[in-house]
């Protein structure tokens, strides 16, 4: 932590990505309450006003104002994505550790996987978010269905290495639990290459969850998601452009940052790690 | 993108470089034995590659078989929605055979799929092979151009970044391509849109009237913009990749030697480093066909393309699972075939591959 700091002070886009995420993380937390105006309360009269000194983002096609939507949407779209990541991470690591320490366990599980990633992501998830009725819960099960399978891949690949060192062995010999083992040992050493895969896939999990309200069958319409604003926007895309331009700058800064910052992070963690594209 | 997490992770194996000045210039003259020795290889491993393909395949069909079988309930139910006639539901089950035993069921699916027929569409009640041949003009158009397009300017982006590594040329266009890949696809599509269509009108903004169909060939224009934004996400990719292999390869031993036999830097670059830089940029290109699936998916449907990418989109929105199930097999046979052919292409450029 303290090397990403210190590397974090010698690139200054990394500190704007932070900055960025800082004041999104704030957003979402107390996002429903720093709105300027009510971001579901509907007004004939100001329908798809552009951007002025009143509604800094313009107004939508109900006439609710762009700003306080956008940032009543971070929670929507953030929270929902730390959640899905945190569910992603719990399998993932529970899964590839497991198949990576118990190698008959891993020899069938990393067969699913393996099966499981011969289709392209985005048709999986969009097949399962439509067998099932749309809403949170299917979304969260759609896009961690899809990304587990990469993470469970790698740790099982990095559990694979550790096992073999000697201080597991050595824990063997004392007579340390195998549970403990798995925890104290095993997962704690793989942490650092877990926790950079991790923003990478933070980032992916907010891109499709856009793709998936662009098509339908993400969060149901009346939500305020950034994925779902796009959508809208499409509609009324040449008499209102600034409709389409802030969700997605929103989308973009999120995906950018988290970027940026997982970057440094590989350079502070896994200085020996060789350069990955993102 | 997430195709090249296992890409790039692949591709970082230590190799020694090739590069040919460095070998015996007489070696292939001497012993011509040896260079027959390795086209047999060469054969054998296409052969054998080529035999693998089969078992994937048949996973693969068994995959898209059961993939309706995996949801709760009577696949003709959810096929008609929860509000459909009893009767006509038992009329469907009985006509597409879900009232068999699983592994009849199956029999008769892969003896169709054997045939090329893959039924019929339950929506436009069409045959779907020919569905899928009359969309798939367009995807095709689409998929090549942006493939050539995303190519070539990502391989030129990413060496000159490597060349010119840590100016402010590299610092640019690395934060620029970052930015790109970072952006919603079909976000950068609707600008697009917004932008060539909507203001200025140089393009059509949505449809593609067939080429084939009308024997029109200036409706191509119809598909610029989908091309570009495919292509324009990818290019930060690529650039960032063949950045990365670049500079790689840069700091090896035989580029200090090339240089310090005193070649000029023009060739030290081109002859020696490109040629080695290249190889693994160029299997990546061939193996990103997953992500250009995924990519025309979500771009035909921005533009309203009738390609493959919508047909999967429609079939997937309108539970029309005959037409999805030929789908998923066409686009990872495809899969198959494009990485069997990324392997060969692989192993022509790199002789130091390991056939085993």
């Amino acid at each position: 932590m303290r090397r990403f700091l210190k590397l974090a002070k010698k690139r200054p886009i990394t500190i704007a990505a932070l900055v960025v995420l800082a004041v999104m993380l704030f957003l979402t937390v107390l996002g429903p309450f720093a709105t300027p105006y009510d971001p579901y309360k509907m007004q004939a009269k100001s329908r798809l006003q552009p951007p002025d000194m009143e509604h800094w983002f313009g107004t939508d096609n109900f006439g609710r104002d762009m700003l306080s939507r956008i940032v009543v949407g971070t929670r929507l779209t953030l929270g929902t994505s730390f959640c899905i990541l945190i569910l992603i991470a719990s399998f993932g690591i529970a899964i590839g550790s497991i198949s990576g320490y118990y190698r008959p366990a891993g020899a069938i599980l990393m067969r699913i996987v393996d099966a499981a990633m011969a289709f392209p992501s985005m048709l999986i998830a969009l097949f399962l978010a439509s067998i099932m009725n749309p809403g949170f819960i299917t979304v969260l099960v759609a896009v961690t269905v899809v990304y587990t399978p990469r993470l469970a891949r790698l740790v099982h690949g990095i559990t694979l290495t550790i096992a073999t060192n000697t201080y597991v062995s050595a824990a063997k010999a004392v007579g340390v639990g195998e549970f403990r083992i798995l925890t104290r040992y095993v997962i704690l050493n793989a942490l650092s290459p877990i926790i950079v895969q991790c923003s990478f896939q933070l980032a992916q999990i907010i891109l499709i969850l856009a793709i998936l309200d662009f098509l339908g069958v993400g969060f149901t319409p009346d939500l305020p998601s950034w994925g779902n604003m796009i959508a809208t926007a499409r509609v009324y895309i040449t008499r209102a452009p600034w409709l389409l331009i802030f969700p997605g700058v929103a989308i973009s800064l999120a995906v950018i940052s988290i970027n940026i910052v997982g970057d440094t992070l590989r350079d502070a963690l896994d200085p020996h790690g060789q350069e990955q594209i993102f | 993108m997430e195709a090249f997490e296992n890409l790039s992770r692949g591709f970082h194996r230590k190799q020694e470089p090739f590069c040919g000045e460095l070998r015996a210039p007489t070696g292939q003259k001497e012993n011509p034995n040896k260079q027959r020795g390795f086209n047999q290889k060469m054969t054998d491993y296409i052969v054998r590659r080529f035999l693998l393909m089969i078992p994937i395949m048949l996973m693969v069909g068994i995959i898209c078989f059961l993939l309706i079988h995996f949801i709760p309930g009577n696949p003709a139910e959810l096929m008609l929605g929860a509000e459909a006639d009893s009767a006509v539901i038992a009329a469907l089950t009985k006509k597409m055979g879900y009232d068999q035993p699983l592994y009849m069921q199956f029999l008769k699916w892969l003896q169709m799929v054997i045939r090329f027929d893959f039924g019929v569409s339950i929506y436009s009640h069409q045959p779907v092979i020919s569905l899928i041949a009359h969309r798939a003009e367009a995807s095709i158009l689409i998929a090549c151009g942006a493939t050539i397009l995303f190519s070539f300017f990502g391989i030129l982006v990413g060496i000159i970044s490597a060349i010119k590594r840590n100016s402010w040329l590299d610092q640019v266009s690395m934060t620029l391509s970052l930015t790109l890949a970072s952006a919603p696809s079909f976000w950068i599509g609707l600008n697009l849109m917004l932008i060539f269509a909507a203001t200025l009108r140089w393009l059509p903004g949505s449809g593609y009237p067939g080429v084939i169909e009308t024997g029109n060939i200036s409706n191509l224009r119809y598909l610029i913009l989908p091309c570009l934004t495919i292509a324009i996400p990818s290019t930060g990719l690529i650039a960032r990749l063949t950045r990365s292999f670049f500079i790689d390869i840069l700091s090896m031993e035989y580029i200090t030697t090339a240089r310090a036999k005193g070649l000029k830097e023009s060739v030290v670059l081109i002859k020696h480093a490109l040629r080695n830089a290249l190889i693994p940029v160029v299997a990546v290109i061939g193996s990103y066909f997953a992500e250009i699936v995924s990519l025309s998916v979500v771009i035909e449907t921005v533009f309203n393309v009738p390609g493959v990418g919508r047909l999967v989109v429609e079939s997937i929105l309108q539970r029309d699972y005959p037409t999805l199930q030929a789908l998923l097999m066409f686009i990872a046979g495809l899969y198959v075939i494009v990485n069997f052919l990324c392997d060969i292409i692989y192993a022509v450029l790199d002789p130091r591959i390991q056939y085993d």
